[in-house]
């Protein structure tokens, strides 16, 4: 049997680019501070001695520099692995991400590919500087040619990036910075991955099934287990890829329920969850018993975190959602 | 002196406006059939820029940027590479990618709307960046990857962009990296005196856009770029200063072409509205095509038969070009959901299914309409 580690999600994101740096020689990190300094969140810690600063590479403060160069490393034959700092900073690569990273396969037909993972801690919850806290998923989703993914435990964490590094397209990984230290799990020594596009059942449930990802994923648990003190059971489903979705799970579970609450912490208008909801009234009309309850953060630029506990959905608002679409 | 060495203002020029060697230059060392070939280029490239614009005037091609004045840079500039050495254009550069290997009906058959004309099986070219300055970035990442990968054999990465790109973070952004990491990149800027509609002197309060290079920490230059061989071996010590570099220095060169766009920006620009006939003919005196022609009649390479040779050549490729691309049958219609990924997603997959059925219910004609 082969060892494990008891890991935080972020030492686990530590340890999959370790394990991939080692399988692969064409895998290299790059970033503002990700080499000596191991991080700001110490998610690189350790790789700039190990693997030396080839390829863990400390970049100038340039985030569409760092992104537009990883796209031609990686059409050159590298698999270059770029973090960006904080979400909230992706700004000046959306023009690289969206314009050449997404699109440079089809318009070489197969001949240029990005297999790139842009890693990037998001969302909110950690008393934050303004711009340090969003959830900005739906962007990324909603392009053509990019694969999302979100972790929401250490043992997921090193094997979603695992599969990102592997994948022959790019990747954004977003890592829900909130639960980065929030609890351990073992966490084995080897590689190994956890497929893009599978959600997981992370609580059984018969009642409502409830669809979520990232640092949601906790705080949906534990509404779940609240309401099943009163003999509502929940179904929660951690989506984990964003996309490509898992939509036969999502339709699994609910022909089961016929019921559903969405949650997330993006907002509300042009969220996933309503790409979520759209997809159910498209294939699975017939089963419907109630509407679907989106519970997501509010339509407002995000709050400085004297008020952040107010905009981020919690247990106790995901409760009473659940509550609603149970009696409706 | 290496010609890079020079004081960015102070423009390389080896052929004056009559096709006159200029005091104290020297001429590149280039065979008279690699000169005849160079003009033959630069006729080729005119002619085929003359009839892509009819091609648009006459409803048979889309929107076609022109690239009339500007072929003694692109032709002087490809023309200058090894052959494993990597290009990277921006939307304008069919004259530099034609010298590359790339055939005429491929570049038209991309501006017909045929995305399978930017299939380059085999040739080290990048496909064309539409968005400004952004292809930057994409010279400087594979470049700084072959310094990883390739130690000595390293190539060196060629990036093409106007004027207008240097006002662009991405060309900051591009240039700052590859000093930092030392990549063998040559920037080679194009500067047409036209973004569009906006005038070089408003893109930056600079005196050259070649004195940028100074605050990367490597050499900027600038050439006359109207001057086939004054932009032959400009490029050329570019070239081979980003792989074998001197110890002293770094890799990296960034090359303004001085040049003018004789033509609109687009078909769909009228230049008129923001510039005056009389700049155009000023320009026009200095039009590479006649100024090579010239040095090869003044040197006895070229006379009215060997001219009149280049002209038939040139239209009868041309012609056959513009046939050939109008014979390509439109792709298939699924072809767009082929290279999203490596593999179609059960989303594509169903999308794809969907099209499928909706051409067999209507048929192409009626969905077309």
């Amino acid at each position: 049997m082969s060892s494990t580690q008891n890991l935080t999600l972020v030492q686990a994101v530590r340890d999959g680019l370790k394990s991939e740096m080692q399988r692969d020689d064409d895998v290299l990190v790059m970033g503002e501070d990700v080499g000596k300094n191991g991080g700001v969140f110490r998610a690189t810690e350790g790789l700039y001695d190990e693997f030396g600063e080839d390829r863990v590479i400390d970049t100038p403060l340039a985030e569409s520099g760092i992104v537009g160069t990883a796209i031609g490393m990686a059409a050159y034959g590298l698999k270059p692995v770029p973090e960006i700092q904080f979400s909230g900073f992706m700004y000046p690569a959306f023009d690289q991400i969206i314009s050449h990273a997404a699109r440079m396969r089809t318009r070489s037909r197969g001949r240029f590919t990005c297999p790139l993972v842009v890693r990037a801690p998001y969302g909110g919850g950690i008393r934050a500087p303004e711009h340090h806290s969003e959830s900005k998923e739906a962007f990324y989703a909603h392009e053509a040619g990019l694969k999302v993914v979100i972790p929401s435990t250490p043992y997921d964490t090193k094997g979603l990036l695992a599969a990102s590094i592997r994948d022959p397209d790019p990747v954004i990984f977003l890592e829900p910075k909130l639960i980065y230290r929030a609890f351990r799990e073992e966490v084995p020594d080897d590689d190994y991955t956890v497929e893009l596009g599978e959600a997981a059942v992370r609580r059984e449930g018969s009642d409502i099934s409830l669809f979520t990802w990232g640092a949601m994923t906790r705080p949906s648990i534990q509404a779940a287990e609240s309401v099943a003190e009163d003999g509502i059971d929940v179904e929660v489903i951690d989506l984990r890829t964003l996309k490509p979705m898992d939509t036969d799970a999502i339709l699994e579970s609910f022909e089961k329920t016929g019921r559903a609450v969405v949650v997330h912490e993006a907002p509300k208008t042009g969220g996933l969850a309503g790409e979520i909801t759209a997809t159910i009234q498209e294939e699975a009309l017939l089963y419907q018993e109630a509407p679907v309850n989106r519970v997501t953060g509010f339509d407002v630029p995000y709050p400085l975190y004297a008020l952040e506990d107010y905009y981020m959905p919690e247990d106790t608002r995901i409760e009473d959602a659940i509550r609603e679409t149970y009696e409706f | 002196m290496s010609t890079l060495q020079r004081d960015p203002d102070d423009r390389v020029r080896v052929l004056d406006e009559d096709g006159r060697v200029v005091d104290g230059a020297e001429v590149p060392d280039l065979s008279d059939e690699e000169l005849v070939e160079m003009y033959r280029q630069m006729r080729l490239a005119r002619h085929f820029d003359q009839r892509a614009v009819s091609l648009q005037r006459q409803g048979r091609m889309g929107t076609y940027p022109p690239l009339s004045g500007q072929e003694a840079a692109q032709v002087g500039s490809a023309a200058a590479m090894d052959d494993d050495d990597w290009m990277f254009p921006s939307y304008r550069e069919h004259g530099a990618a034609y010298v590359r290997g790339v055939d005429l009906a491929q570049t038209l058959r991309y501006w017909m709307g045929d995305e399978r004309g930017n299939a380059l099986e085999g040739l080290n070219i990048f496909p064309v960046a539409v968005p400004i300055a952004t292809q930057i970035l994409h010279a400087t990442g594979a470049a700084w990857a072959s310094n990883l990968k390739d130690g000595d054999d390293r190539n060196a990465f060629l990036c093409y962009f106007g004027d207008g790109a240097t006002s662009e973070g991405d060309f900051h952004e591009g240039l700052n990296f590859a000093g930092v990491f030392d990549a063998p990149a040559v920037f080679f800027c194009n500067n047409n005196q036209w973004a569009i509609s906006v005038p070089r002197e408003r893109q930056t309060a600079s005196e050259t856009l070649a004195q940028k290079a100074d605050a990367y920490g490597f050499e900027g230059v600038q050439v006359d770029g109207m001057d086939p061989l004054a932009v032959y071996q400009v490029t050329r010590e570019a070239i081979e200063k980003a792989k074998a570099a001197d110890p002293d220095g770094l890799r990296p060169t960034l090359i303004e072409a001085v040049q003018y766009r004789f033509g609109a920006h687009t078909t769909a620009d009228d230049p008129s509205v923001y510039r005056d006939e009389e700049e155009v003919e000023k320009w026009k005196a200095k039009d590479p095509i006649p100024r090579l022609e010239s040095y090869l009649r003044n040197t006895g390479v070229l006379d009215d038969e060997g001219v009149d040779a280049v002209t038939q050549s040139v239209e009868d490729e041309v012609a056959e070009a513009i046939t050939e691309a109008e014979s390509f049958e439109r792709p298939e219609a699924t072809d767009m959901f082929d290279y999203v990924f490596e593999e179609r997603t059960e989303r594509l997959e169903e999308q794809r299914a969907h099209l499928q059925r909706l051409r067999e219910r209507h048929g192409d004609e009626e969905l077309l309409e």
